[in-house]
């Protein structure tokens, strides 16, 4: 029983990760309908900033990740300003080439840069210090503050969206970008502050990424797999659902894991498929879509 | 650049031999008009004559020739509608087209993004113009009676404190009487600080309430005149061609 429960939560807490990782992606998909194919790059590149930080400084990777946010979110600005933004329109098509690129880009620019040789964020104790729940179950700080990260960050997301002026013009270039100009809104400069914030929450994701596992340049696709299945399980447009997605992909995988090594990843994304058979909008759709 | 003033020096806002393009098809050819402060003016046509057209070029929203339309005096064709908006215009565009995701309240503030600055028109006042707003401020904009929508949606354009207030077939969808309530908002919007440009399907409503009228006819200026000046048979000859 305690085991079963301690499955379970291992992969309540991977979920935390996951949903940090589809974030970033249902934000920017929820404003301009971009799908970033070069999202899970974009984290691995955020995490090699992480990295070079702190060699460059003596840093620990938080603060590192507290330095890199501003840049990245900079760097993030002037990728939708000089590049996607010119690639959005009625037809879906050149996004995708275009982020597809990119991701392609990154990969090999990070080869380059920094070899192939898999990396690690190293934070010290942190990494092998762990609370007893109760006797028997035990869970890793580590895996806890990447948790409390991830709900932090969709609650201030959710915060950002309904509570400030600029999460309201967010809103309304989404529902509806033709009006939203009339309003006086300048739709290329609210999605270059999406992306920002986008990469701000790469920022956080590149950090546990790098904390929780090695990471090499090429490992970003298959983060990209898992961040979609998340936002699809959640529903597109929900924050909430998002997180929700990731936390049942990460007990599928650790369940799946839990009974047989090999079935980890499927397991997650049998899942995926499952939800996708049954509720094909997902858990949390919204309303009007 | 030759300053041309049309009928009148007090002129806000002119056209000049505006044109508009739907890519290769040309939605409007050449049309002259003058609104002046002040003033409501109304463009008739039968569907497809181009009103929606006209109201969208002045907005920003397809490309007017630079010289095309004039504010003030100073050429704004071809500026972005974001900066026309700052400049003093408002569109209430056809369908209400609320934001769904936003409460009604929201979709007023939302309105309030580009606004030059203050004037006349606050949430308070326009809760105090349309109160069923005030009423159901927190309500999704869409759980709204499509009279209540168009309230919000022009509400909505007001938060931007316009100078010129363009209103795309306000009428269209509603009963007469909700018809009667919305159009009973009027005066009291012109007289803090607003020119309105009506676009109307329903030429009694817009006969009753502009100063002047535009007749459009496939995207050229048919006829114009002042109500008390036109008879039913000009304005039928300019909407369906003698």
């Amino acid at each position: 029983m305690i085991g079963l429960l301690n499955t379970v939560l291992q992969g309540v807490m991977l979920g935390g990760l996951y949903a940090l990782f589809a974030a970033g992606l249902s934000l920017i998909f929820g404003i301009m309908r971009l799908v970033n194919l070069a999202h899970g790059d974009l984290i691995v590149l955020a995490a090699f900033v992480v990295l070079g930080l702190m060699h460059a400084l003596g840093l620990d990777p938080f603060l590192a990740t507290l330095i890199a946010m501003p840049m990245l979110a900079a760097f993030g600005y002037a990728l939708q300003h000089a590049l996607l933004n010119r690639t959005l329109g009625r037809d879906i098509l050149p996004p995708l080439l275009v982020t597809f690129g990119l991701s392609i880009i990154i990969q090999n620019g990070l080869l380059e840069t920094f070899s192939a040789d898999s990396q690690r964020l190293r934070a010290g104790a942190i990494e092998v210090a762990s609370v007893e729940l109760v006797p028997g179950l035990a869970v890793g700080v580590i895996e806890l503050v990447i948790f409390a990260s991830a709900v932090g960050t969709i609650l201030g997301l959710n915060l950002l969206f309904y509570r400030t002026e600029l999460g309201r013009a967010f809103r309304a270039t989404s529902d509806d970008p033709e009006i939203a100009q009339l309003m006086g809104i300048d739709n290329r400069h609210i999605f270059s502050l999406a992306m920002a914030v986008a990469m701000v929450v790469i920022a956080v994701s590149a950090l546990y990424l790098g904390m929780r596992a090695n990471f090499d340049p090429t490992i970003g696709p298959a983060r990209l797999i898992y961040a979609f299945e998340a936002v699809i399980i959640g529903g597109l447009g929900s924050f909430w659902g998002t997180l929700a997605g990731g936390v049942i992909i990460g007990v599928a995988q650790t369940v799946g894991a839990a009974i047989n090594p090999e079935w980890q990843i499927l397991a997650g994304h049998l899942a995926f498929l499952a939800v996708l058979v049954l509720r094909p909008r997902g858990l949390f759709p919204r309303g009007s879509e | 650049m030759e300053r041309r003033c049309g009928a009148s020096l007090m002129a806000l806002l002119e056209a000049h031999r505006l044109t508009a393009f739907y890519g290769d098809f040309q939605a409007l050819y050449g049309i002259d008009l003058v609104l002046n402060e002040g003033e409501t003016i109304a463009i008739i046509g039968a569907n497809g004559a181009g009103k929606s057209t006209f109201l969208k070029t002045v907005a920003g929203l397809l490309r007017a020739p630079a010289d095309g339309v004039v504010l003030d005096g100073r050429p704004i064709g071809g500026l972005a509608p974001a900066e026309i908006v700052r400049l003093g215009i408002s569109l209430v565009p056809e369908g209400r087209r609320l934001f769904p995701s936003l409460s009604v309240e929201e979709n007023l503030k939302i309105g309030a993004y580009g606004r030059r600055d203050t004037g006349y028109w606050t949430l308070p006042r326009l809760y105090e113009l349309f109160p069923v707003l005030a009423e159901r401020r927190e309500a999704p904009s869409q759980a709204l009676s499509g009279g209540q929508q168009q309230m919000a949606a022009i509400a909505r354009a007001l938060m931007a404190n316009p100078r010129v207030l363009l209103c795309d077939e306000i009428s269209l969808g509603l009963a007469p009487i909700v018809i009667r309530g919305i159009y009973a908002a009027l005066p009291q919007i012109k007289a803090n600080g607003a020119s309105v440009i009506l676009v109307e399907q329903d030429i009694v409503q817009a006969l009753k309430v502009a100063d002047r009228v535009y007749c459009f006819q496939e995207g050229r200026l048919a006829l114009t005149g002042k109500p008390s000046e036109l008879t039913s048979e000009t304005i039928h000859a300019a909407y369906f061609g003698a």
